[in-house]
């Protein structure tokens, strides 16, 4: 009786997951608490049951089916046991994270909305009891962990104007935070929290400045009012300066950067925000006044690491425009930058990581020819950072170019607003065939391990398609991750070796997670509209 | 550019096409609003190879819409529960689209051939029938031709057959492979990635390659099509374009 007391009183602990949890999340690494597996992001696990020597026993363990056709981008998170995913478009699904087997599925009807990329959502947020998440008609829901029922439900935002949350919100304290989508339909991005238990907003930060305050310097006429400058992938956090990390999207119209004068702050920039305020300390612009659609809508990794001979807390960042940055997390200060895939469009980067723009790199009526094309070096394609190797892992894409095109266009609510189009030769992933029609000419896809100390390339793992999946590496120096053609592979994450490989039918538009569940680890894929589960035979 | 043109989607080939014709070949004043709208609105969701809806523009065959009037319809309001949303165009944008999508699968102008002798020529004196395929007649080896009328416009099949190279598309490219024990396979590629490639070989067999058995591997940037500047007169050629232009995929598609 006494036993089965403790039990029962030690599975109740458990299952409360409370912002001390979230912060030492890699002292519990059978779990997966977070987008991103931890505050850091790095995206890397501490487990090594499996490992280079036995992960060719690696089998399938079982297969979660998606009731949707919308590209499957979850990264599921697993506690003490159960996962939890989203299936798009806004469904909650718990699952016996050993068996798969269903606990409940919550799904969530949406009203109007206009989805810019596919009605897709990258996963979920956990506190205390509680799941949140985004949808696409831009609500923020709570919905209960354990009963699947909802809590609240707050409009954060206008659907019907081309707000979306599509990203995994990210809790810290009490708060949850969440960034919206929809830069292509002229919004006005922002970066929101909201208290946990209410659904009450705490603080928003706008990331295109009304005029008069600092960085609206950057715009003129009225293009602020349509802006762009959309946040719909994680941030991270550091607690020890209370800072949360996000990125954010385009300026608006995307190709017509002429009808926007200026650098057009904060758009396609990292911004370091207080997490109680949500104030801004920092920023940095990765490209000012851009026009290629490149947002800077990557996962920030953060890293302590000794550079340049001192110990420094930085921050890693493959951006789309096609530079591989280091910043000071304290600061904002550039550290080092330079390019890790074919870029034209800039000359390189100034002292202070600002990039010296190429003659005639702009969109034109006739069209521009730039690398990399509209998909960027890279996209929101989780990296990962190993802190046994030092390395910094990032799916690129490679010599890959698109022709940019200026137009008009007024803004309308609702409608497209992107100043132009662009002619690309890869297709975008919506493509439901697990056919390559393009070729070689198009640029590939490559699994790069960048030194940040150097900026060098360690390794290079060169796919024949380009890739859109997310990065996992673990603490017996493996390196899983996926890409269009289908494959779900395991390297070596010293030496780029592919150690094993699967078929699994499906493009890979997600990033891989492990966890460990009845004490066996396992890992994670979404590949084409389903979850796949690998563990040891 | 010229690279450019080639790799370009069907939809980037229609637009060029169309402005290669002429303003006499456009069938609305309005096409090239048009297409301008299409590529800010509609190409996200329809672009080559992006058919989520099942919506192949290009065979101008719409699930939901059978008249001009339908197909604005369907724009105008979008389809509820599908990722096709609704679109406030004015009057003209939307005449101006619909004329553009119902460009897409045109023809393009009436060409001069006599298509019936053309088609004589395609099975004889071409010997087109070697290597494609029309309504179920001919080889595999090389592309079916049975729709082709609805995606090549007259002046690129007669460039086609006077310079085969300039006119083929990476993604009709032939390969050869030489396995480790020597034998050579020579096909058109159907699927590549990484690990492998997919190909139907000149028996017509369909062949899957593991990358890692192969001594060596070559993507055949040439057409093996011989040129027919010299072997068709240029009333010959002509007529074959003409018959190719009016094939428009009634057969085995």
């Amino acid at each position: 009786m006494k036993l089965l007391l403790i039990a029962l009183v030690g599975a109740a602990a458990w299952a409360q997951v409370t912002p001390e949890r979230l912060l030492r999340a890699n002292a519990e690494p059978r779990n997966w608490l977070s987008y991103s597996g931890g505050y850091m992001s790095q995206r890397y696990s501490p487990l090594t049951q499996i490992a280079p020597a036995n992960v060719k026993n690696l089998e399938l363990k079982w297969v979660f089916q998606a009731n949707s056709t919308e590209k499957f981008e979850t990264t599921p998170l697993v506690v003490d046991g159960v996962m939890y995913l989203t299936q798009p478009p806004d469904d909650i699904v718990a699952l016996d994270a050993k068996t798969g087997r269903v606990f409940w599925v919550y799904h969530y009807q949406n009203s109007a909305f206009i989805p810019c990329c596919g009605q897709v959502n990258r996963g979920l947020a956990i506190l205390g009891d509680t799941l949140f998440m985004g949808t696409m008609d831009a609500h923020l829901l709570a919905v209960d962990a354990k009963a699947g029922s909802l809590l609240w439900n707050i409009p954060v935002a206008d659907g019907a104007a081309g707000y979306s949350l599509t990203g995994a919100p990210l809790i810290v304290k009490d708060k949850v935070i969440i960034g919206t989508a929809g830069a292509e339909y002229g919004i006005r991005g922002f970066i929101a929290a909201f208290d946990a238990k209410s659904g009450k907003e705490a603080w928003r930060f706008n990331t295109i400045p009304t005029p008069g305050e600092p960085g609206s310097e950057t715009w003129s006429n009225d293009a602020w009012r349509h802006g762009g400058g959309s946040a719909w992938i994680t941030g991270s956090y550091d607690p020890e300066t209370n800072l949360v990390f996000w990125g954010t999207g385009n300026p608006g119209p995307d190709f017509n950067p002429d009808r926007r004068p200026g650098d057009n702050l904060y758009t396609s920039s990292v911004v370091a925000l207080d997490a109680d305020s949500g104030k801004l300390k920092w920023h940095f612009q990765f490209t000012p006044h851009d026009a290629g659609d490149w947002d800077s809508v990557q996962v920030p990794v953060l890293a302590d690491m000794s550079f340049r001979g001192a110990p420094h807390k930085v921050m890693l960042w493959a951006n789309r425009n096609g530079f591989a940055y280091v910043l000071d997390r304290n600061t904002g200060k550039f550290l080092r930058g330079a390019p890790f895939v074919k870029q034209t469009w800039a000359t390189g980067l100034d002292d202070n990581g600002r990039p010296i723009r190429a003659p005639n790199s702009y969109p034109t009526e006739k069209g521009t020819l730039i690398y990399p094309g509209i998909q960027g070096g890279t996209n929101w394609y989780s990296p990962s950072f190993s802190p046994r190797t030092g390395l910094f892992y990032v799916s690129a894409w490679q010599d890959y170019y698109a022709t940019f095109v200026e137009g008009s266009g007024d803004f309308v609510p609702g409608r497209y607003y992107m100043g132009g189009s662009f002619r690309s030769p890869i297709p975008t992933v919506a493509k439901r065939v697990p056919v390559n029609s393009w070729t070689e000419e198009g640029g590939h896809g490559e699994v790069m391990a960048i030194d940040p100390q150097t900026g060098n390339k360690k390794w290079t793992f060169p796919m024949h398609d380009v890739t859109d999946s997310g990065i996992l590496t673990t603490a017996s120096d493996l390196l899983f991750t996926g890409g269009r053609e289908g494959y779900f592979y395991a390297l070596d994450a010293k030496t780029g070796a592919k150690l094993w490989q699967i078929t699994l039918g499906g493009q890979v538009v997600a990033g891989p997670i492990s966890y460990e569940a009845g004490g066996a680890q396992y890992v994670s894929i979404a590949a084409g509209e389903a979850l796949f589960v690998f563990g040891l035979r | 550019m010229r690279r450019i043109l080639f790799l370009g989607i069907a939809f980037g080939m229609a637009a060029s096409a169309l402005a290669q014709r002429g303003p006499r070949a456009m069938p609305d004043p309005g096409v090239d609003l048009g297409a301008r709208l299409y590529a800010t609105n509609c190409y996200h969701c329809h672009g080559d190879g992006n058919q989520v809806a099942g919506v192949d523009f290009r065979k101008g065959q719409f699930k939901r819409a059978s008249t001009d009037a339908d197909l604005a319809g369907v724009i105008r309001g979008g389809v509820p529960g599908t990722a096709m949303p609704a679109h406030a165009f004015s009057p003209y944008e939307m005449t101006s689209l619909v004329a553009y999508l119902r460009s897409l699968h045109a023809g393009g102008e009436a060409p001069a051939g006599d298509a019936a002798a053309g088609q004589v020529i395609f099975a004889g004196k071409g010997g087109c029938e070697s290597c494609h395929r029309v309504n179920g007649k001919g080889s595999r080896v090389a592309v079916d031709l049975s729709d082709i009328g609805t995606m090549r416009a007259a002046a690129y099949l007669e460039r086609a057959l006077v310079d085969p190279n300039a006119a083929l598309v990476p993604q009709n490219r032939f390969v050869r492979a030489v396995t480790r024990d020597g034998a050579t396979i020579t096909g058109r590629r159907l699927n590549e990635d990484t690990e492998s490639v997919q190909l139907i070989d000149d028996h017509e067999k369909l062949v899957s390659l593991q990358k890692a058995d192969l001594r060596s591997y070559t993507v055949l940037t040439n057409s093996s099509m011989p040129s027919y500047a010299d072997k068709l007169t240029a009333k010959e050629r002509t007529d074959l374009v003409a018959y190719l232009v009016s094939l428009k995929g009634s057969g085995t598609r």
